[in-house]
């Protein structure tokens, strides 16, 4: 039992667990609380498998401004309380074995196919940001620019969404 | 070393979660976070491959799909906010003016 | 003009005035009507006469038949019919009887139907009638025949059931038409045997190869005997004989030229004509032969015998019709194929006569045909009671009419035969004394006694002459018309036989002296036997008769043995009720309406039950969309799922 596999199953026992309290609490905002878990837990992960930048990223970008944003709207809108209604019998009986089919499919795909990746990288390698951006503006380029052009449109669409009735 | 399919597993396993977070929920903003867990569970997938096969092209990828998930959310609260207040309620089996 | 090269004009001519008068009648009045009609009548006559006469030069050249083939109708693979007409001495005798006698009967209707409604459509039917007659008698293969046969019974259900609004004769028109039918289902039957055993349909080659082929047994149903069975099953519906006979005595719910020309004269030859026409095929199936020979013998005594007691003077007739057709066929079933084909000629001739003349009798009488509501019109219709005596005397086969020299050949022939002969003689004679009794108990019901209807209902008058005339000359051939075919026995030129020996090869009568004394016997016991029919009627019908009730015997011939009852029960009914409520009820109803029905009502329902999906719950429609991805994982992955692949990799190849 190396160290790195220790730090992995907590990590990975505290994404699972805060995954499980997003669907089983009631209040929206303890779900939120319950999804920064979840993605911290994952930044974890992704410092153990060297990938800083991404790891970074995650922690400003998504549990920074967007949770933040959910946090934001939950107040505003005022949430309360889940609503106890059930209008689809097919969503209550057919949910968890559909989840369970898909994640038991995947998961069967990934071990029936266990020959055919490599070997990972020994633990410790880091991707330094110098290759990522490397990357990013010269094979990448294109979807990098379509990326600014989408933020673009979502900044327009926030901002129409916005705006009153006159 | 933590071997490649463990982390692949996990993924599913969020996936899934995500799936029944979704399925399960009546919050329209709570759907809205089961769909940002399965994109993580996504990311965490890239980024995976990315380490296994040692090149840096998932994780350019994760970053893409971060940027993506940031405007997808910020346009997707706005609406919700414009609902909730058309309907007056946050529960997701109330839009439903497309019932046949 | 060398007629023979457009051979078609024969036929054509009658189906122009057909399409004319049909088509443009309506509005013309009647002598329009009837100078188209005469005349192209007429003008297919006066080309047949001259098509005769060409064929008789060409036949002295060339020693065969004439055959041309005017254009490809069916050509299947190696199978080919075309229009082909040919002309040969059996085809010269019918086409002039049909062309000849239908001529007269054709001025004959002029006057009789002249105020009736409908007569532009009734010459127009008659023509069209004359247009298949004439193709049936001039085809040169078996399809275009049989195009003549199927043509002249759709005029035969039209021309009965002229008189459409009347319920019987509608009927009738219907039963013609589907008695009828069932025999064709035999012809056609018949043909494709030919087809598969010859390849062909033609005439020529048909015979031609038969004749390489070995004769059928006695007892032994081989292919020509089935063939020829099945073609002689046609014959029997065509020419009314046992059983499909039945039809024939209700068609005289026609107009009495239509009884004269397709029920008497021509249509119901067609079967004896087919018969004749495929000899070669006959002669090597005596098995079908003897059957030909037995059910014509036994139709002539049937028919003889319901003929007897009937009261309707065109019933009577009818009846006679059947019986004088069942002599034709005795005579080809004996192999006297010549004698038949005389006798055909002769009988169309007082067959025809006898038609018409009741016609004129039913025309003075104000419509009339019950025997028993006549009576002592001899004085009154002087021209028709001398041309139905006629007629009367040539049918009962007094020397030196017609229908002496005719019958004597058949009951010659019959005697003669190896199989049964004597008792085919036996029958037949008596049958002529029946003949005799019933024809001659006609005319005294007619002519003779006291009158029995009511002179001021009915006023008696002659016919006027555009009836008269063609019963004259028909009283004429009647008379003569068997001259010049009469045997060598009486000094005769025996013309016929010989005319028509090149198509039937028949030889001078065997025996030399010996069957000249036996033929002479017979022929005198032939008009003793009518004699003895003329004196039993003389007993009882001349004089004032009174009618008794029908009892017994009388009473089953005057039902006409209820066979009609017997089909009716026996057959008709059962399928109709089989048609109403299985064919209708379950396979039409049921099955094909209801399939068409239920695809409608299914569609609905699957429909009705889809429209759930779109239930407007986004949750739903998460789950729909989770089932899709579901689905397209399994597609990728299933290579990776294989329980093989389980079983070659477990633990993976690190």
């Amino acid at each position: 039992m190396t160290a790195p596999l220790i730090i992995f199953f907590v990590l990975a026992a505290l994404a699972v667990l805060g995954a499980v309290s997003l669907i089983l609490q009631r209040h929206p905002i303890h779900s939120a609380l319950s999804l920064i878990v979840v993605m911290v837990a994952l930044a974890g992960l992704y410092l153990l498998m060297g990938a800083e930048f991404v790891a970074a990223v995650q922690i400003i970008v998504y549990g920074g401004a967007i949770m933040v944003l959910f946090i934001f709207v939950i107040m505003l809108l005022n949430a309360g309380l889940e609503e106890r209604t059930n209008f689809s019998r097919l969503a209550t009986y057919a949910g968890i074995p559909l989840a369970l089919a898909v994640s038991g499919l995947i998961a069967a795909a990934i071990v029936r196919s266990g020959g055919y990746l490599p070997a990972p990288a020994p633990s410790g390698a880091l991707t330094s940001t110098k290759t990522l951006s490397m990357l990013l503006f010269t094979e990448f380029v294109y979807p990098f620019e379509l990326t600014s052009f989408l933020i673009l449109v979502a900044i327009l669409g926030a901002i129409v969404l916005a705006q009153r009735e006159n | 070393m933590v071997p490649t399919n463990y982390y692949l597993i996990l993924s599913a396993i969020l996936f899934g979660l995500g799936i029944v977070a979704f399925v399960f929920k009546r919050n329209i903003i709570t759907l809205f976070m089961a769909i940002e867990l399965m994109l993580n569970a996504v990311n965490l997938a890239f980024v995976a491959f990315s380490q296994s096969l040692g090149k840096p092209d998932g994780e350019v990828f994760v970053l893409f799909v971060i940027v993506v998930a940031a405007a997808e959310a910020a346009v997707g609260l706005g609406i919700i906010i414009l609902t909730a207040r058309n309907r007056h309620s946050l529960n997701v089996e109330r839009v439903d003016l497309l019932k046949l | 003009m060398p007629i023979l090269e457009y051979l078609w004009i024969i036929p054509l001519l009658p189906l122009l005035g057909s399409a004319v008068n049909g088509l443009l009648g309506a509005k013309w009045p009647n002598k329009i009507v009837t100078s188209v009609a005469l005349g192209s009548t007429g003008l297919s006559f006066a080309c047949a006469i001259e098509a005769v006469r060409e064929f008789l030069g060409y036949f002295a050249a060339n020693h065969q038949p004439f055959r041309k083939e005017f254009f490809d109708w069916i050509i299947a693979g190696n199978f080919r019919a075309g229009f082909d007409l040919q002309l040969d001495q059996l085809t010269v005798v019918m086409v002039l009887v049909v062309t000849g006698v239908g001529f007269l009967i054709h001025i004959y209707a002029t006057g009789y139907m002249a105020h009736e409604g409908g007569y532009y459509r009734f010459f127009s039917y008659l023509n069209l009638f004359m247009f298949f007659m004439l193709i049936l008698v001039l085809a040169a293969n078996f399809v275009l025949l049989f195009v003549g046969w199927e043509g002249v019974g759709l005029c035969s259900y039209l021309l009965i059931g002229f008189y459409f609004l009347k319920k019987s004769a509608a009927d009738a028109g219907k039963k013609a038409f589907i008695v009828n039918r069932i025999g064709d289902f035999g012809f056609m039957l018949g043909m494709f045997l030919l087809f598969r055993a010859f390849g062909s349909l033609d005439f020529q080659t048909v015979f031609a190869k038969a004749a390489t082929w070995q004769p059928d047994a006695i007892g032994q149903f081989g292919t020509l005997t089935i063939a020829c069975l099945l073609l002689f099953m046609g014959a029997t519906g065509k020419s009314a004989q046992l059983p499909l006979y039945v039809w024939l005595p209700d068609a005289m719910e026609g107009p009495t030229p239509v009884s004269a020309l397709i029920h008497a004269a021509t249509m119901v030859t067609a079967g004896v004509y087919v018969v004749a026409r495929s000899h070669v095929l006959f002669t090597l199936a005596p098995m079908a032969m003897y059957v030909v020979a037995i059910v014509g013998c036994a139709t002539a005594i049937f028919a003889a015998t319901i003929g007897l007691v009937q009261s309707d003077i065109k019933k009577v007739l009818a009846y006679s019709t059947v019986s004088q057709l069942g002599y034709m066929f005795l005579a080809c079933g004996v192999g006297a194929f010549g004698a038949g084909i005389f006798h055909l000629m002769t009988h169309s001739f007082f067959k025809a006569l006898l038609f018409l003349s009741a016609g004129s009798v039913i025309h003075a009488m104000g419509g009339e045909q019950d025997l028993w509501h006549m009576g002592g019109l001899a004085s009154k219709i002087k021209v028709t009671f001398w041309c139905m005596l006629f007629g009367t005397i040539a049918i009962a086969g007094f020397i030196p009419f017609a229908g002496f020299f005719s019958k004597d050949a058949i009951l010659f022939a019959a005697y003669q035969s190896e199989n049964s002969g004597k008792a085919l003689y036996g029958v037949g004679l008596l049958a002529a004394i029946f003949t005799s009794f019933y024809m001659f108990r006609l005319v005294w019901l007619t002519f003779g006694g006291e009158k029995r209807y009511d002179e001021h209902h009915v006023h008696v008058h002659e016919s006027p002459g555009s009836m008269t005339v063609p019963l004259m000359i028909l009283a004429l051939l009647s008379l003569v018309g068997g001259w010049f075919a009469a045997p060598a026995l009486w000094g005769g030129p025996n013309y016929f036989v010989d005319f028509l020996s090149p198509v039937f090869g028949n030889a001078e009568v065997p025996g030399g002296k010996a069957a000249h004394s036996l033929e002479l016997t017979l022929s005198i016991v032939a008009v003793l036997a009518a004699g003895i029919g003329l004196i039993a009627a003389w007993r009882m019908y001349s004089g004032k008769v009174v009618r008794g009730t029908s009892t017994g015997l009388h009473k089953i011939l005057y039902n006409k043995y209820y066979v009609d009852e017997l089909y009716q029960a026996a057959i008709v009914g059962p399928l109709v009720w089989l048609s109403r409520n299985l064919f209708w009820k379950v396979v039409d109803v049921g099955m094909i309406d209801g399939s068409v029905n239920g695809i409608a009502h299914g569609t609905e329902e699957v429909g009705d039950t889809v429209r759930h999906v779109q239930s407007g719950n986004v949750r739903s429609y998460a789950v729909w969309v989770i089932i899709g991805a579901i689905v397209i994982l399994v597609i990728i992955f299933w290579p990776l799922w294989r329980p093989a692949f389980f079983v070659t990799t477990s633990g993976g190849v690190r």
